[in-house]
């Protein structure tokens, strides 16, 4: 009983600072109605700033003076944010905004580096609160108790905020409605920035609150991010008490789940918010979303057409000189060009469902992964040979997508882009804790390809071949008819489904024959490279795909291909400095702010321009 | 106190106003007639703001207003009530009239609360009642009220009885007469001409987002084709 109890006010302690990052999520989220992937660094900051204040402040009055001042100075940090990078974006189409906070997440990553240097910081230990307390003969650290007694006053706090106070009103009537709040005479810009500055300084408070538990490191920044999300999520979007009871709740499983099934840490929380958000759709406490609610920004999408002779003379121009590389190109510069060409399959076949579908799905990694990871479970312990692998590797894949988009298809917007982070979750801390099967962190090695592609020009030509003949697949689908009721279903649900379209059916296909084709990307990568890590399925490989999606323009064709060039050949080259990070984070919100169509939309534009492609007049 | 100069207003490529260009005087209550897509909306929104006028300026007191915010042209003293009512219907009636609240103004009677709960008894006893749980004659009254709150010294009223129960429209009509009683200056958009009668001085008939006519309706029943041409449907 004692140990039990003890857990529970440990779990409840780790809330804290969950709800605290979370609220300061969801508050963001539900007025801005921006996903702010750098919410993470914000927490980060928190830490670090805390850290550096708390070297210099003494006592406990010092203590508590450095953790507040670290959040009003990471809600400073999040003001500059939101004007500098966030303002000349809020027209673009929705979550192109995520891009830029991406981009965000790269530069403090640098700048924190630059700041602090590489090595972990100990927090401190809290003045005053240093000893532990016997709690049914358990012991628990001082800390932890005063963490669950601040935590529901900050609930408290938060809640009279936003339920009481006129900028509380002002907030939650453009959560619902900017535009009308805009033209009653308030100026939503300042009210968008102060939300800001409360969301970062919420977060830069649990950042600087966790020290004396936590530390302070450069990993903590994606290492709360998954699980802020869940608690979001859980909570449903936008919803203060929702965000801690999900927080309380995640927290405690934790504790729970850490003593009595320490193989299944990291699939639990996952596990729990797929099983709420099949039961309770929009969370424990959401709202539901309705469509079209908030009102569409930017312009209405534009047809696509198929290429005309210019632009298929030109691909195959293309096409052409790839096939030559070996005569001319390095060894390296074949295997730099087959990596490029298997992650712009990846990319494209999440185009498919993200720009063709209006799917936005944040886990599209599980299929990469997945499939690169079907193939070297069955070489590894099936004996299988490569080119049996090979094809089982989508179908796996494809499997896999089938049955996720089957759970998933309920929801929308951004609920859906969450669950399907949540499977994509699921299968990577599976694959990461069980070790006996999948290697676990060590990965799977020893996969290479069959004797007749062993080589690096014969593999070239293999990856040629299926990377770009599936893209080529893609490509054909959009223009079928299964891609012209799929882009129906995105434009108008409701009227295609008026016209006969099963909506739900067509986008369910889409989603799995999406997956599949990723598993053909991830089968190709898995020979290429010899092995599979878990790194494959992480987030980190989602949320490449999607940016290269937005970097080189979400509206058009081409546009998953020519950005997954653009960022793969870009990263080789900036990987060789130091400060990589900060550069490409610069490059992506720079590229989000100048050309917020994307590189293939910009350049299509200016094609228009100069008269080269005809424009929109000229589509039927 | 509103003058419209040759603005041209779209939505994307589409034209929707045409060179159009009227003025109301201080104090009128004038209605902008036409049909379903005349561009009557749109007219009202390129005065907001909420639509940006391509072309053309729009004065109010003087000031140009076009490449202004909505939010700074409603500091200015102009009220939007937007046809689709538009109420944020998480909020409770109070919470909805305290987010159209803004500081008294010279020339114009202060409005508060209790003030508008006066001239709307029935919102007066739901106060505390979510926006969702009000009928569409409720919410009509309540994006009134709300716009009210922000002392503006001219109201535009997109449809005001579109929608809603007769009753409510001879209403709407008596609660309009008295607000232009409080010296507002009330420019508002309807397809029925009976209700423009009751209520306005003088009527602009817009048709293809161009003016057809502009006077008062006794000039106008002396035209009755223009009435078939551009109002009959």
């Amino acid at each position: 009983m004692g140990l039990f109890v003890a857990q529970l006010l440990t779990g409840l302690a780790n809330a804290a600072t969950l709800f605290l990052v979370a609220s300061g999520l969801s508050l963001i989220f539900g007025v801005t109605r921006i996903v702010n992937f750098a919410h993470g660094s914000f927490y980060m900051l928190g830490a670090f700033i805390g850290y550096s204040l708390m070297q210099v402040l003494p006592g406990m009055f010092g203590f508590w003076v450095s953790v507040l001042l670290a959040g009003l100075a990471v809600g400073v940090i999040g003001v500059i944010v939101e004007i500098l990078v966030l303002r000349p974006v809020y027209k673009a189409p929705e979550l192109f905004q995520l891009v830029a906070t991406f981009g965000v997440i790269l530069v403090i990553q640098d700048l924190a580096l630059l700041t602090w240097g590489a090595d972990d910081v100990l927090g401190p230990r809290a003045p005053g609160l240093k000893g532990i307390v016997r709690v049914l003969g358990e012991p628990v650290p001082k800390y932890d108790l005063a963490l669950i007694a601040i935590t529901p006053f900050i609930l408290f706090g938060l809640w009279y905020l936003i339920a009481k106070t006129r900028l509380g009103i002002l907030v939650r009537a453009a959560t619902q409605d900017r535009e009308m709040v805009g033209a009653l005479g308030v100026n939503q810009a300042w009210l968008f920035t102060g939300v800001f500055f409360l969301g970062a300084t919420l977060a830069g408070l649990g950042g600087a609150i966790q020290l004396p538990k936590g530390g302070a490191d450069l990993l903590m920044d994606f290492n709360i991010l998954a699980a802020i999300f869940v608690v979001v999520v859980i909570g449903g979007m936008g919803s203060l008490p929702g965000a801690y009871v999900a927080a309380a709740l995640i927290s405690i499983l934790n504790v729970f789940g850490v003593t009595y099934l320490p193989q299944s840490t990291l699939v639990l929380m996952f596990v729990v918010m797929a099983v709420v958000l099949m039961i309770k759709p929009y969370g424990l406490f959401g709202r539901e979303e309705v469509a079209g609610e908030h009102g569409q920004v930017g312009e209405p999408e534009r047809p696509i057409k198929p290429a005309g002779i210019a632009v298929r003379l030109l691909v195959a121009f293309g096409i052409f000189l790839l096939a030559l590389l070996p005569w001319f190109g390095s060894d390296f510069a074949q295997v730099l060009t087959a990596d490029v060409i298997i992650f712009c399959l990846f990319a494209a076949s999440l185009h498919f469902i993200l720009g063709l579908g209006g799917l936005v799905s944040f886990g599209h990694a599980a299929f990469f992964g997945g499939g690169a990871y079907v193939a070297a479970l069955l070489v590894s312990y099936l004996q299988t040979p490569m080119e049996v692998a090979f094809l089982l590797a989508p179908i796996g894949a494809g499997f896999a997508a089938f049955i996720i988009g089957w759970l998933c298809m309920r929801l929308t917007g951004v609920y859906f882009a969450m669950l399907t982070l949540a499977f994509a979750q699921l299968i990577w801390s599976l694959v990461y804790q069980w070790g006996e099967f999948t290697g676990g962190d060590d990965g799977l090695v020893d996969i290479w390809p069959a004797a007749w592609l062993n080589g690096t020009t014969p593999y070239y030509y293999f990856t040629l071949f299926f990377g770009i003949g599936g893209i080529l697949i893609l490509r054909h689908v959009a223009h079928s008819p299964f891609g012209y009721a799929l882009r129906a279903s995105r434009d108008s649900a409701r009227q295609a489904e008026a016209t006969g379209i099963n909506t739900k059916r067509i986008q369910w296909a889409a989603f799995t024959f999406a997956g599949a084709l990723a598993g053909l990307s991830g089968a190709l990568f898995v020979f290429s490279k010899g092995s599979v890590f878990p790194t494959e399925l992480e987030i980190g490989r989602s949320f490449d795909a999607l940016i290269v999606i937005f970097l080189g323009g979400v509206k058009t064709l081409s546009g998953a291909v020519v950005g997954g060039a653009s960022l793969e050949y870009a990263k080789d080259f900036l990987t060789r400095f130091e400060y990589w990070r900060l550069t490409l984070g610069l490059i992506i919100i720079f590229v989000v702010i100048v050309a917020p169509e994307g590189i293939s939309g910009t350049m299509r534009k200016m094609a228009e321009r100069v008269g080269i492609i005809r424009g929109r007049e000229g589509d039927s | 106190m509103i003058e419209v100069d040759s603005i041209n207003s779209f939505y994307g490529k589409a034209q929707i106003l045409n060179d159009l260009s009227f003025s109301i005087a201080a104090g009128e209550v004038v209605s902008i007639l036409g049909r379903n897509g005349a561009g009557k909306t749109t007219t009202l929104k390129s005065i907001m703001q909420l639509v940006r006028p391509r072309t053309g300026s729009v004065k109010f007191n003087g000031t140009e207003v076009v490449g202004s915010p909505p939010y700074k042209v409603a500091k200015m003293g102009l009220g939007y009530v937007p046809e689709e009512r538009r109420i944020f219907t998480d909020l409770t009636i109070l919470e909805n009239m305290e987010v159209g609240r803004q500081p008294a103004r010279e020339g114009v009677p202060e409005w508060s609360v209790d003030l508008l709960f006066e001239l709307f008894p029935n919102l007066s006893e739901r106060r505390n009642n979510r926006g969702k749980a009000l009928s569409g004659g409720e919410q009509q009254m309540l994006t009134i009220a709300r716009t009210m709150m922000g002392n503006p010294t001219c109201l535009l009223l997109d449809e005001p009885s579109e929608g809603i129960a007769p009753v409510i429209v001879e209403q709407m009509a008596e609660t309009i007469m008295q607000i232009k009683k409080q010296r507002l200056t009330v420019v508002l958009s309807e397809q029925n001409l009976h209700f423009a009668r009751l209520v306005a001085d003088r009527a602009i008939i817009i048709e293809g987002g161009q003016k057809r006519f502009d006077g008062t309706f006794a000039e106008l029943d002396a035209q009755p084709e223009i009435q078939e041409k551009y109002l009959s449907v």
